[in-house]
């Protein structure tokens, strides 16, 4: 048979990666460019025209407090659990691959937070920080204070994802070869200066890609805030991800909501690229 | 004593104080899951009195909270459900995705393939957020499609695909030689009974990797089944615990009998499978 006829080429591919494209097309590519197109209508969800206004909703967008205060505060919640997420998940990562025993239980135990889902999670940590926490330390819940509340989303998504990372850093740790960190010893480093100047220049990435997964997860976390602050108290938690739902299906601005959805991808995706862009520059390999 | 004895007990020395960090780290990771199970045996006025305590002061040990949850939740219809999308869409995702991967290393000169391969690559970065409005107004209010299981493991499977086809795409191109489709072709294969009963049987470990990963997100997601369900027959174990929390919020007994509920089909599985699912998350998250 030939191989080189268009018609061979365009059966082989739509016989193996046919369903695949179409369904890709179909829930991404399609709904991404009809979104643009959403953004230049101040259609309500309901009527059947889509009134075109132009770039109004960006416009609107722009002006919409809510959504830059809300913005505002993903940033602020992104910088804090970002760190904190991969200072504890290289912690963890450190004392589970010291040959301590039980270590592969302690780091089946770490890992389990992730198992569960956003929704469930952010319930049960809402029980904890309303009553148990409450019943430990007294006063008042964390979660009826507007900074407790932040405080209350950061401390869970760090909980939630640093069993994760560690999986990473462990996969980090174990791919530099114990020859190079015994050399450095042999040489006159100190066991600290082995770890800084050696062990983690070439696990660096390790750290572009913890860095990256938990900015792209944070920036749009949604169901962790739903569940345990729920935008609470007086919409001092509400993320930018929770602001585009509500402002799209609670208050009916569809092109609106769009138009935010959009400007958050772009935010996000400017932040991932530029850390994945300077991370990489000094990768070194040994 | 020699300095070899005195660095060996140094050693152990250090080890042991490790080890009680690791346990009290251990035991702040699985506090609030301990919190749920001492709590799930207690009536509320119990709860709301002594979160802490283990055993309720007035009613004492109950079991009541869960066949109550379970009636109230739909427990069994709800996990059924969640237990035919994860399934479905992990199968088919797997199908699907590897197929594409397959035609795409091996045509690689053809420009449509690199065209597809490049743009399911960029996709990955687009969050859900962006398309969730227009998603809902194509699939809900032009066809009408919404409120089907089958709508929501389609879309599933097209979300999933571009990241599961890399990671075949990547297997195909380092694993697999290409010697062996030819020898195959030889002995009277064609494209695809090489595909089915060459390359895919030795594909194994990528699929037990995707299949993890994969089932695992489909199993927690609420954003995605929360548009597509939303008629109460059809919900998945997290819209349903959404739904219970909203509606017995002051039924401390009942919510964290739920929340137990909602929890333990997933960690029974990690028990048995533990060793796959972290080695699976691993090698996902490291080529991904």
């Amino acid at each position: 048979m030939k191989q080189n006829t268009l018609g061979y080429k365009i059966k082989q591919y739509l016989m193996f990666a046919g369903p695949g494209t179409v369904l890709f097309l179909a829930v991404v590519i399609v709904p991404f460019l009809y979104g643009l197109y959403l953004t230049l209508t101040s259609w309500d969800g309901v009527s059947a025209q889509k009134p075109f206004v132009g770039f109004a909703n960006f416009a609107a967008a722009f002006a919409d407090s809510d959504y830059w205060a809300a913005m505002g505060r993903t940033v602020i919640y992104s910088v804090f659990a970002v760190i904190l997420i991969n200072v504890v998940a290289f912690a963890l990562a450190y004392l589970v691959t010291l040959g301590i025993k039980g270590q592969n239980f302690f780091r089946a135990g770490f890992f389990v937070p992730n198992l569960i889902g956003g929704i469930v999670l952010g319930y049960v940590w809402k029980f904890v920080f309303n009553r148990a926490f409450v019943a430990i330390f007294g006063g008042t819940s964390l979660l009826s204070t507007t900074n407790g509340a932040m405080f209350c989303l950061i401390f869970a998504s760090v909980w939630q994802y640093a069993g994760y990372m560690m999986l990473i850093y462990v996969a980090g740790f174990m791919s530099v070869s114990a020859e190079v960190k015994e050399a450095a010893l042999i040489d006159g480093c100190t066991p600290s200066q082995a770890m800084w100047n050696v062990t983690i220049p070439l696990m660096r990435s390790s750290f572009v890609q913890c860095i990256f997964l938990s900015i792209t997860r944070c920036f749009v976390v949604y169901d962790v805030n739903l569940s345990l602050t729920k935008g609470e108290p007086f919409g001092s938690s509400v993320m930018a991800a929770m602001h585009v739902y509500n402002q799209a299906f609670t208050y009916k601005n569809y092109g609106l909501g769009q138009a935010e959805a959009l400007i958050l991808f772009i935010v996000c995706a400017i932040v991932g690229v530029t850390q994945v862009m300077v991370g990489k520059k000094g990768e070194v390999e040994a | 004593m020699t300095d070899n004895e005195r660095a060996a007990r140094n050693k152990k020395i250090a080890h042991t104080i490790m080890w009680i960090v690791l346990l009290i780290l251990f035991i702040c990771f699985i506090f609030p899951f301990l919190m749920v199970i001492i709590n799930v045996f207690k009536d509320k006025s119990d709860i709301t009195r002594d979160p802490l305590s283990l055993i309720g002061a007035t009613k004492g040990f109950i079991l009541t909270n869960f066949p109550n949850a379970m009636k109230k939740m739909n427990f069994w219809t709800v996990f059924g459900n969640s237990l035919i999308v994860t399934t479905c869409s992990t199968i088919l995702t797997i199908i699907v995705s590897s197929m594409a991967g397959f035609v795409i290393v091996r045509n690689s000169k053809w420009k449509f393939c690199t065209l597809m391969f490049s743009l399911m690559i960029a996709s990955m970065v687009i969050p859900f957020q962006v398309l969730m409005v227009p998603l809902v107004s194509v699939y809900g209010g032009t066809l009408g499609v919404l409120n089907h299981r089958i709508t929501l493991i389609l879309m599933h499977v097209g979300f999933s695909v571009s990241m599961a086809m890399f990671m075949f795409h990547g297997a195909i191109k380092t694993n697999i030689p290409i010697d062996l489709e030819e020898a195959a072709t030889i002995d009277g294969c064609n494209r695809w009974q090489t595909y089915w009963k060459v390359v895919f049987p030795l594909l194994k470990p990528t699929v037990a990797t995707v299949a993890i990963i994969n089932a695992m997100a489909y199993w927690n997601d609420y954003l995605l089944p929360s548009l597509v369900l939303t008629k109460k027959e059809l919900y998945t174990i997290p819209i349903a615990t959404q739904a219970f929390y909203g509606t017995y919020s002051t039924d401390l007994g009942l919510i964290m009998a739920a929340l137990l509920l909602a929890m333990l089909p997933i960690l029974i599985l990690y028990i048995f499978l533990q060793k796959f699912i972290v080695a699976g998350v691993t090698s996902g998250a490291v080529k991904g």
